[in-house]
């Protein structure tokens, strides 16, 4: 019994930590899928992104974590905006084909960018001594690592969900995504509102790339590799919604881990199969419109 | 405004044959002889042509927007390559075998995913092509899971035609599985039952109004598309006699829908402009730099949408619009 519950216990707190990270890289996508009507595939690139960009700070120039990791998340969310402004502009509302090819071509281009700059090998990352080693919470013995994961999860999701709820940025994000023309003819400046979602949902992205690097390895395929994880997060919990991919993430986080943990010979069989029958009783997520 | 008997006229003549649908086949011939060192290539390339029909006569004609085609090709590819490796080389059977295999999974998986629309159904088609995936992966006793599947042995065709090292025989069957293929898609789309598919694109509401059994001919039109798709897989299995875990991948299910965006979805011929293009495209980046080939294709994608949206028939259409405006 107390092994079971030990397992029980480590398999919750695995998963939770997966589901956070997770969620901070998808709810991006999720804003962007919900306001823009935009399938971003390549929205994995900017986790991708994030995470070079702080192991490169780390690593080749000594950089202090918490301020590599801070310096990573502005410069790819100001990289965000350039990219928004450029071309994602143009097929907002353009028909889904040609946003797949434009994605797919962007995610190509991360790889072959980050396989000469990186090469293919997966980026060492050097955690601060801060997050290393276990921290005793009473009950039991816990890693730090995963435990400040779950603890900036829970933080972000909060003061998201207060944002979108409480701040005039977040009534226009909501007027906009319910009823997009109506938005426009009360005033709201949907372009600049686009544009700001979108560096917001990608230095998110970033943050989640940074700050999972340990769980995501940063490799040169990662916006490929994880992509079926982010898509399955958005499309379970619902498009253009803070809450909804976050149950999401947590779902398919802790099962994940639970499934792989319970039958490896299956490896991510059952997340699938889960996908497939929540989406069947739910087609636009657990919280979309029935 | 074209008058009626114009219009009645157009409608009579449009699955009649043009000449210019001769050109695929023209050039398809002339490179066999004017490129004898890239036969290889050449049956790729033909083969996965008949992939992307596959693909547009799902996305193209039915609507069906789909990122996990590759369950069926890795299906029909896995299938051909299983019955080569253990004792059954006869490349014909062992198409037919590829192709009903992926139509029955096909058929199935369509019967429960189809409900759905838009986004929950693309991802139900991601998730069914990551699920195969998943099991070709772990099954490696039957599969050779992420080794790959050894020792395929594919007899010669029809008992005579043995597959050489340059890609002779592997070039003419694929061609001649392509003529058969195209034939059987050019009649379908130009049917009664085409122009319906057709109609569930443009107006699904309609369709249901006029009693048309949308969900069945939609059924029907995935597992079509799914043994076509299988059929393709199977070529490529016997011509390359390997078969890797990556016919089944996400990668393979996108870059098909790349291939025929850039020739252009619904009119049968993008297949046929887009897949050589982009694997000409593959092949000579690769060559180039063998590291890096990924940043160039990804690049010409991106340039491709900006400057020449609708892929390459999209072009020649607008244009073709702008000179008949007076």
């Amino acid at each position: 019994m107390g092994d079971f519950l030990s397992i029980a216990i480590s398999i919750a707190f695995h998963g939770l930590a997966l589901a956070m990270v997770l969620y901070l890289i998808s709810v991006g996508l999720s804003v962007t899928m919900g306001l823009m009507g935009f399938v971003n595939l390549a929205h994995g690139a900017f986790a991708m992104a994030g995470g070079y960009a702080m192991t490169t700070l780390m690593n080749r120039y000594g950089a202090p974590f918490w301020l590599a990791l801070a310096a990573a998340v502005v410069i790819v969310g100001l990289a965000s905006l350039v990219l928004e402004r450029v071309l994602y502009r143009r097929f907002y509302g353009g028909g889904e084909l040609n946003q797949v090819l434009l994605t797919m071509g962007l995610i190509f281009m991360s790889v072959g960018a980050a396989t000469y700059v990186w090469g293919p090998v997966a980026q060492p990352i050097q955690l601060p001594q801060a997050l290393r080693g276990q921290i005793d919470l009473g009950v039991r013995d816990f890693p730090v690592y995963r435990s400040f994961l779950i603890l900036c999860g829970a933080l972000l999701v909060t003061a998201l969900w207060l944002a979108l709820e409480r701040t005039r940025f977040g009534v226009r994000v909501r007027a906009a995504v319910d009823n997009l023309a109506m938005a426009q003819t009360l005033g709201v400046n949907t372009s600049r509102l686009f544009a700001l979602a979108f560096g917001l949902g990608s230095a998110l992205a970033a943050l989640g790339g940074g700050l999972g690097a340990e769980l995501l390895a940063i490799t040169p395929g990662y916006a490929l590799d994880n992509l079926v994880y982010f898509l399955i997060v958005v499309a379970v919990g619902g498009m253009g919604s803070i809450r909804g991919p976050f149950v999401a993430a947590l779902i398919v986080g802790v099962a994940d881990t639970a499934f792989k943990y319970a039958a490896p010979e299956l490896g991510a069989f059952f997340i699938y199969a889960l996908t497939m029958g929540l989406l069947l009783w739910r087609p636009r997520g657990i919280f979309g419109p029935a | 405004m074209p008058d009626a008997r114009a219009l009645l006229d157009a409608f009579a003549r449009r699955h009649r044959l043009h000449a210019l649908e001769a050109l695929p086949w023209v050039a398809a011939v002339a490179a066999y002889f004017a490129f004898p060192d890239y036969l290889a290539l050449g049956a790729q390339i033909l083969a996965v042509i008949i992939f992307a029909l596959s693909v547009d006569l799902v996305l193209g004609y039915a609507g069906i927007v789909t990122l996990g085609q590759a369950a069926f090709f890795g299906t029909g590819a896995y299938t051909a390559g299983i019955l080569a490796a253990n004792g059954w080389g006869e490349p014909l059977t062992g198409l037919l075998a590829a192709g009903a295999m992926a139509g029955a999974i096909g058929l199935l998986s369509g019967a429960i995913i189809l409900r759905t629309s838009g986004l929950p159904l693309l991802m139900q088609t991601l998730v069914v092509a990551a699920m195969l995936s998943e099991a070709a992966n772990k099954g490696g006793r039957i599969t050779g899971g992420s080794d790959g599947l050894q020792g395929m042995e594919v007899w010669p065709i029809l008992g005579k035609f043995r597959f050489d090292m340059f890609g002779h025989t592997a070039y003419l069957y694929c061609l001649a599985v392509l003529a058969v293929a195209w034939i059987a898609v050019r009649a379908l789309v130009h049917s009664a039952f085409g122009r319906s598919l057709t109609g569930i694109r443009e107006n699904v509401m309609r369709m249901h109004a006029i009693g048309a059994p949308v969900d069945r001919r939609k059924l029907v039109v995935y597992t079509i598309s799914a043994a076509l798709a299988g059929i393709s897989g199977g070529l490529i299995a016997q011509t390359t006699q390997f078969v890797g875990l990556g016919v089944l991948s996400l990668e393979r299910s996108g870059t098909i829908l790349i291939m025929l965006i850039i020739g252009g979805v619904g009119q049968l011929y993008g297949a046929f402009i887009g897949v050589p293009l982009y694997m000409i495209a593959q092949d000579r980046f690769s060559t180039i730099d063998p590291t890096y080939w990924y940043f160039w294709i990804g690049l010409f994608m991106v340039l491709m949408v900006v400057f020449a949206p609708g892929g390459v028939l999209g072009f020649f259409a607008r244009r073709r619009a702008r000179r008949e405006k007076p």
